[in-house]
């Protein structure tokens, strides 16, 4: 992995190159949508229930009518009267044939189901005009009963949803072989029974949510730009929703600001955008405030884990057990109740367990709906089982370390293609090294010693040390597999590459960035195969238009499936130029060799031909063979066969004041392999960045609801998404495991720190607590929870 | 109510409402949309700018109250002949961006943390005087990094 200064004969592949996406974005010239405007346009501003549960029984829209600047005023029935939608929003997921999906329209009807669910509309001139206008809508409510948590949605005393006589959305069961997980309880030396809470989280990407509809009202087509993750799926699903023809539909998402699974739904403000637009033949925008984003955008986790281990006397696992509650939240939106799926198979870790189970229920809550947010199901996975295994060592009486190595699946040697309990195959791992060059790199003997230290000396300031290794399962997705899941779509993706008659190279992207940075990893791949300076290479994405098939960026998908099929496409263009190229120099294409951008006879040097030649005489197309088309073209639907499971081991320190109860995070150490790497400066700066967010879910944030479903929280003022001055900088290092799926040996990186850092936190959280007795702990950590967790745990006042 | 600010050098004039904030101001009645908008609490400190010199968070004024101010938008860091400012250079070189939507905000804020510390900013500092400045893809980790390659103690 080590850059070359030849641009022709480099390998672009594996080198940290610098990011091509950088100097617009720093020189402030980042066309975010809320940077878009268009003359004419109309501000949509919403009137949202502030009850979480109740009936509409009067809506007042006269003032707001009134006010100078406002264009209208509708309310969920006038909107549904003017039949601006023929089906509710989308639910892709439907997890069981009998799950439950109560209709969900942009604007409600009658009854509103969290607070924050729009029920007016009002188009203003101005964004001021908006905000003010949606203030003066008076809506009379009569309050119904609220079910504000999933505790409160299992009772049932109350129902999310009136007409239901349930608040249970559907039971999905993963139980491969139940006698022999019986058998394994039975037969178990030890047990351990463990119950987690995976509080719920606000996504929170910087950039907030908006959308600008822009219509041609004569010519029937309609450009939506959007802060999306999915345009390629958002204009399938405004054309199922709203009925206007797929074909007249565009969506661009310009640049994205951040996405983590946020901004991968289809959503009341993109319909309500897009079909008033249409209808009124004005361009209509809007942009989520912060917060209003906690209510206008899904949120992620929300889910009550129970998982069981049982383990020979050597603490070898011979079972594990699971059942999860999750929290659906109001509504279905796109993959809500997907999201637990996803993380069902990955409850036994990086382990061999023989035997496996894993139930699922969803209930509806009064609460804003949740959906995808990083790592969507995985590290609540990892968090149930990397916490687990601590309790397992701890009730033996070993280290955590060796709980680990004595379970890994193949004995910590190298595996590929290894069928695990829950049904898929590994694609290859090497979990030992892998944990050794952790434990090395964090020092985790020194670090040891010094906890001994300090508890000998009777120190306040405890040292708590955590490790996880977690292993997850991304680049989504076998598109059988998908439907296997009843998942609504496929999982394959798009590319096409073409070779200019100036020999640069466009490539088009189905998967599109919101701060991945595909623009410079996809150059190195195209780089690398056609032999060309990376600066030759241009990435076009994002636009319908230009890409117009592709199924976008979620679940660490892009170089796995669209990064594979780049290189495919490539290859194509590539086996055509050698065709023409033995056709001009009167050769066999047998007997042709290509490298650094050049075909040349094999023996005879001197007869040579770069391939940017080729593109010029494919264009012009005087001198082809017989049959074949101009132009060098080619394009590739890439469906993989199987997943990618990228793993790692964390290891990571914190010190616990006794006295205050406050957490600091002194170190923190990853080491990633996440397969091939083809940028890996990028690489490590997703794994930074997730590490952060799975610290984050520990330590810092949760969406907190009162008992009637109000959330308290919803600014940056009290939802703490971590600065800088609450996190240390990190000790990142790898080791390559090429995947088996892809010809790239590739696996993913953008969700994986996310997946591994909450347990590895939580585990050093518990470590350090552990002198006074504790076993465990709820997530986030913060000073009060832990402080009452020690005065309780020493038989205190808590 | 009439505005004139400097802004980037060049003299602006307009009339806007009282109440415009002067993010508003800049984005949508200069056209300068560089500065971003991440919050409604002053928490993210995405659309810092400097005005006479120091950082500011431009949400939290009123366009009327920069009245008559020297302003500095991300757009005019970079130098006339195109050229990146070092902290720009800085954040590119150690990959102190992802999504770039706090960027503009994060290196504004970090130029001012520099120039307030002529004698050179260790790892503490940085990450103190980055606390107002919300980035939700880095994890921090290169933008100190960044900050610290231009105004780190020697």
């Amino acid at each position: 992995m080590t850059a070359v200064e030849d641009p022709i004969m480099s390998t672009a592949i594996g080198t940290p190159m610098k990011r091509r996406e950088d100097p617009k974005l720093l020189a402030g010239e980042g066309k975010y949508v809320d940077d878009i405007h268009v003359v004419g346009q109309l501000w949509m501003g919403m009137v949202r229930s502030p009850l979480a549960h109740a009936r509409i029984t009067s809506i007042d829209t006269s003032a707001a009518e009134a006010a100078e600047g406002v264009h209208s005023v509708l309310t969920g029935p006038q909107l549904q009267e003017m039949g601006l939608w023929i089906a509710p929003l989308p639910c892709a997921w439907p997890v069981t044939e009998d799950m439950v999906n109560p209709p969900h329209y942009p604007a409600a009807i009658d009854e509103v189901h969290h607070v924050g669910e729009i029920v007016a509309v009002v188009l203003a001139d101005s964004r001021y005009g908006a905000a003010d206008a949606a203030e003066q809508v008076i809506v009379d409510y009569e309050p119904l009963d609220a079910v504000a948590s999933i505790a409160a949605a299992r009772d049932g005393s109350a129902t999310a949803h009136s007409e239901h006589e349930t608040n249970k959305a559907f039971h999905w069961p993963l139980v491969p072989d139940p006698d022999a997980l019986d058998a394994a309880f039975a037969n178990a030396t030890h047990t351990v029974k463990a119950d987690f809470v995976q509080q719920r989280l606000i996504p929170a990407a910087m950039e907030p949510r908006g959308v600008l509809a822009v219509p041609s009202p004569m010519g029937g087509d309609v450009t939506v730009y959007s802060a999306t993750q999915v345009p390629h799926i958002l204009k399938v699903m405004i054309a199922a929703t709203t009925g206007i023809p797929e074909s007249k539909i565009r969506v661009v998402a310009p640049a994205v600001g951040g996405g983590f699974g946020a901004k991968l739904n289809i959503n009341p403000d993109e319909i309500l955008a897009v079909t008033l637009a249409n209808r009124l033949g004005r361009a209509v925008r809007w942009t989520e405030s912060r917060s209003e984003a906690a209510f206008s955008t899904h949120q992620g986790r929300g889910q009550l884990q129970t998982i069981e281990l049982a383990a020979d006397a050597d603490g070898k696992l011979q079972g594990v057990r699971v059942h999860v509650d999750a929290d659906m939240g109001a509504y279905m939106m796109l993959i809500t109740p997907g999201v637990p799926l996803l993380g069902s198979f990955l409850y036994t870790g990086v382990y061999d367990v023989p035997a496996f189970g894993f139930t699922c229920d969803g209930y509806f809550t009064n609460l804003t709906p949740t959906d995808a947010y990083r790592g969507a199901g995985r590290p609540e996975a990892s968090y149930a089982i990397e916490r687990a295994m601590d309790i397992l060592a701890a009730q033996i009486g070993i280290g955590p370390d060796e709980i680990r190595r004595r379970n890994y699946l193949g004995g910590g040697e190298y595996f590929e293609n290894l069928e695990v309990p829950s049904t898929l195959v590994f694609d290859s791992g090497h979990y030992g090294p892998n944990l050794d060059r952790a434990l090395e790199l964090a020092d985790y003997d020194g670090l040891r010693a010094e906890q001994a230290r300090r508890r000998a000396a009777g120190e306040s300031k405890q040292l708590g040390i955590g490790m996880v290794t977690y292993v997850e399962i991304c680049g989504l997705a076998p598109s059988r597999a998908l439907g296997g899941l009843s998942y609504g779509a496929g999982g394959w993706e798009h590319a096409t590459v073409r070779l200019l008659p100036t020999g640069k190279a466009e490539v088009v992207s189905g998967s599109t960035p919101h701060g991945q940075g595909h623009e410079t990893t996809w150059s190195q791949i195209v780089a690398d195969k056609l032999g060309i300076p990376p600066e030759d290479v241009t990435v076009l994405h994002s636009d319908t238009a230009i890409s117009p098939l592709g199924l976008d960026t979620y679940g660490s998908r892009s170089l796995a499936v669209g990064g594979v099929a780049i290189a495919a496409a490539c290859d194509k263009v590539v086996e055509k130029a050698k065709q023409i190229a033995a056709h001009q120099m009167e050769a066999s294409a047998d007997d042709l060799e290509f490298a650094g951008g050049m075909f040349s006879v094999s023996g005879s040097p001197d007869q040579a031909m770069p391939i940017q030649a080729i593109a010029f005489g494919a264009f012009t197309a005087h001198d082809l063979p017989d049959g074949m088309e101009p132009n060098l073209q080619e394009q590739v639907t890439f469906d993989p066969t199987n997943f990618v499971f990228p793993f790692g081991t964390h290891v990571c320190a914190v010190e616990i004041d006794e006295d205050t109860g406050a957490v600091e995070l002194l170190s923190y150490v990853a080491v990633d392999d996440c397969g091939n790497q083809i940028n890996p400066m990028i690489v490590e700066g997703q794994l930074h960045g997730g590490i952060v967010q799975g610290v984050a879910q520990a330590l810092f944030e949760e969406a907190c609801y009162d008992e009637d479903g109000n959330l308290t929280n919803p600014s940056m003022m009290d939802y703490l998404v971590p600065s800088a001055a609450d996190v240390p900088s990190m000790v990142t290092d790898y080791t390559v495991t090429p995947s088996t799926s892809n010809p790239l040996g590739v696996k993913g990186a953008g969700e994986a720190g996310t997946i591994s850092s909450a347990a590895a936190v939580m585990n050093a959280v518990v470590d350090a607590l552990s002198p006074f007795g504790v076993v465990d702990m709820d997530m986030p950590a913060t000073p009060q929870r832990v402080w009452r967790t020690i005065n309780e745990a020493k038989g205190g006042q808590a | 109510m009439e505005v004139s600010v400097t802004v980037n050098g060049e003299r602006r004039s307009a009339d806007v409402e009282p109440r415009t904030l002067l993010v508003h101001f800049l984005r949508e009645t200069l056209g300068l949309t560089g500065t971003n908008v991440g919050c409604d609490t002053s928490s993210c400190g995405a659309c810092t700018i400097h005005v006479n010199g120091e950082s500011a968070k431009s949400c939290t004024m009123f366009a009327v109250q920069a009245d008559g101010a020297e302003i500095t938008t991300i757009e005019g860091l970079a130098s006339e002949n195109g050229e990146l400012h070092p902290m720009q250079e800085a954040f590119m070189e150690c990959h102190g961006l992802q999504c770039g939507y706090c960027t503009p905000g994060m290196v504004m804020a970090a130029t001012s943390l520099v120039a307030e510390n002529p004698g050179g900013l260790d790892e503490a500092g940085v990450r103190e005087g980055l606390e107002g400045n919300l980035c939700r893809c880095t994890g921090y980790h290169n933008i100190v990094k960044a900050v610290l390659s231009v105004g780190g103690a020697a």
